[in-house]
């Protein structure tokens, strides 16, 4: 079928057998950097710590094994731990919604205007870009701590702190989604004379919005979470009440297993309702 | 000797294979023809095991497939190759790689995970690639091919396998006439040369009548016709579409010479607008 030159199967061969050897070479000298790089770097930040590695690492989980002990001879008290701390929880599944809605709504935008193909200002995609990159490289919890300085402690200053880190992280992954919608519905939408925020609304958002649901809602997860590291640093919501609950020999370990169950069946419900909704959304019911 | 026993596969409600007996010797032909949904592609993913039927027995050589598990069923796999319509090969991996994949039951996992395979391997799918004239691709990646090279490379995964019987699921539906003709002319070949059993899905009847020895008709999950491709008269094609008296092979037909009576056929009045 093809019309270059034959060069016979015994050439073919040696040259496949030599691109063979080259790229198994490549790999193996791949593989020797990578542990003697792992093995170096091991023993550079071993000498840095402090000493208590190999002392400390059978005893790693003393914590967990003291932590579930305790709560297991307490274990007819749990009942009453989870109701009690119900209402801390729903604060902090309250933050982590608030704060997921505005930056998901802020990341749509960013994400639009930072794609190329859909962007509204072609020149200005670095600009956004950028923005989206301050938003993620600042530490929620440092936002936080500021906000909560100047605002004072409660809620909503971690739900803006979260919200800001939120709309840089999910606008990077929406703009990578919008990358791979269908530009042809775009089209046909711009020959009928729609406008930018027409096209995009009307042509992009429902080939994207499945995907964009899910990492909103893989986004709210780690937001539960978020707020409830920020719960230690003044922000209220369940953190707060596990930072009193962990404190070493304060006898209430038990307090803090049933805040560890509730944040565990938290996330599984959001996985169980974002799983069940974006199939619904697939499926067009 | 493949032999097919009163066979059904139901979906739910649906039966799409109903009581289908055949018996295949060894080294023969087959087209399988009828129209979509007739069944064909079920029948060929029950003998290849990719589907199991809902009743019957497929018995190969004196071993029930059917009832094969784990290991011996993963070796029937083996000794029966299939070549897909959408030829289902690894796109992003080069040629070489793809044909290799046919002994990857034979060798041990860690190994092919790491692409470690033989020389005398490689050396062998060099050789198959240059039979079936598509050697001069042997580095590139799949997914540079045309359809009629991707189908080929297809067939020298399943030449790899060393299979004893292959199975082909519309392996030209997919292909234009010309890259057609090339791959029903490659399996015919390695019918002739290897005496390999070859049980093909056809959509074409000249395809059919052309290239194989006994040509068997299916309709609504059933066996309609079993005979040499000289009885499959247009009388027995109607029997096997369903069609009433406007049905003209020439009509569906892909074969270049199949191209001057259809002048004809746009007389004829069903395809009046």
């Amino acid at each position: 079928m093809t019309l270059t030159t034959n060069a016979g199967p015994a050439a073919i061969k040696a040259d496949y057998m030599a691109m063979i050897q080259r790229k198994r070479l490549y790999s193996g000298v791949l593989l020797v950097v990578f542990f003697v790089l792992l093995a170096a770097g091991f023993n550079v930040a071993d000498r840095r710590n402090a000493g208590g590695f190999w002392d400390g690492l059978h005893k790693i989980f003393d914590f967990p094994a003291e932590l579930l002990g305790e709560a297991v001879a307490k274990a007819p008290a749990l009942p009453g731990h989870l109701l009690h701390y119900l209402p801390a929880m729903v604060e902090t599944i309250n933050i982590a919604a608030v704060s997921t809605l505005i930056g998901a709504i802020a990341a749509i935008a960013l994400s639009l205007l930072s794609t190329r193909g859909l962007a509204r200002w072609p020149r200005l995609i670095p600009v956004f870009r950028r923005i989206m990159d301050t938003m993620r490289a600042l530490p929620e919890i440092v936002i936080a701590l500021v906000l909560i300085f100047i605002l004072g402690g409660g809620p909503v200053p971690a739900m803006i702190a979260i919200a800001f880190h939120t709309a840089g992280a999910l606008g990077k992954l929406f703009s990578e989604v919008n990358e791979n919608a269908d530009l042809k519905p775009v089209e046909g939408l711009a020959s009928v004379g729609a406008s930018w925020l027409q096209r995009m609304w009307l042509g992009v958002l429902p080939q994207v919005m499945p995907n964009y649901l899910s990492y909103a809602l893989l986004r709210f997860e780690i937001n539960v979470r978020a707020s409830a590291i920020l719960g230690f640093v003044g922000a209220g919501g369940i953190g707060a009440e596990l930072r009193v609950a962990i404190g070493w020999g304060t006898g209430r370990y038990d307090a803090a297993a049933a805040i560890f169950l509730l944040l565990f069946l938290t996330i599984v419900a959001i996985d169980q309702v974002s799983s069940h909704y974006r199939n619904r959304l697939v499926r067009g019911s | 000797m493949l032999e097919i026993r009163d066979v059904t596969r139901r979906f739910g409600r649906n039966t799409a294979v109903d009581g289908v007996s055949l018996r295949i010797p060894h080294g023969q032909m087959i087209g399988v023809i009828g129209r979509s949904g007739a069944g064909k592609s079920t029948l060929l993913r029950m003998i290849k095991r990719l589907l199991d039927p809902s009743q019957g027995s497929i018995v190969f050589e004196g071993i029930e497939v059917s009832a094969l598990r784990g290991a011996a069923l993963r070796n029937w796999q083996r000794d029966c190759a299939m070549i897909f319509q959408q030829f289902n090969l690894v796109p992003r991996l080069d040629v070489v790689s793809n044909v290799l994949h046919g002994t990857l039951n034979r060798r041990s996992t860690v190994a092919t995970l790491l692409s470690l395979f033989p020389r005398a391997d490689i050396h062998r799918a060099i050789d198959i690639l240059d039979r079936l004239g598509i050697a001069d691709h042997a580095p590139k990646r799949v997914e540079a091919l045309s359809g009629g090279q991707q189908q080929r490379v297809a067939i020298a995964r399943a030449l790899m396998q060393d299979p004893k019987i292959i199975l082909a699921d519309e392996p030209i539906a997919s292909l234009d006439p010309m890259n057609a003709q090339v791959v029903m002319d490659t399996l015919r070949r390695i019918n002739d040369e290897d005496g390999r059993t070859v049980v093909c899905n056809l959509h074409t009847l000249d395809t059919a009548r052309r290239y194989c020895d006994r040509v068997v008709g299916m309709r609504d999950g059933r066996v309609v016709f079993d005979g040499r491709p000289e009885e499959l008269t247009t009388a027995a094609a109607r029997e096997i579409y369903g069609a009433g008296d406007d049905f003209s092979e020439a009509a569906t037909s892909t074969a270049i010479e199949a191209l001057e009576p259809i002048r004809d056929f746009v007389r004829a009045p069903a395809f009046a607008l």
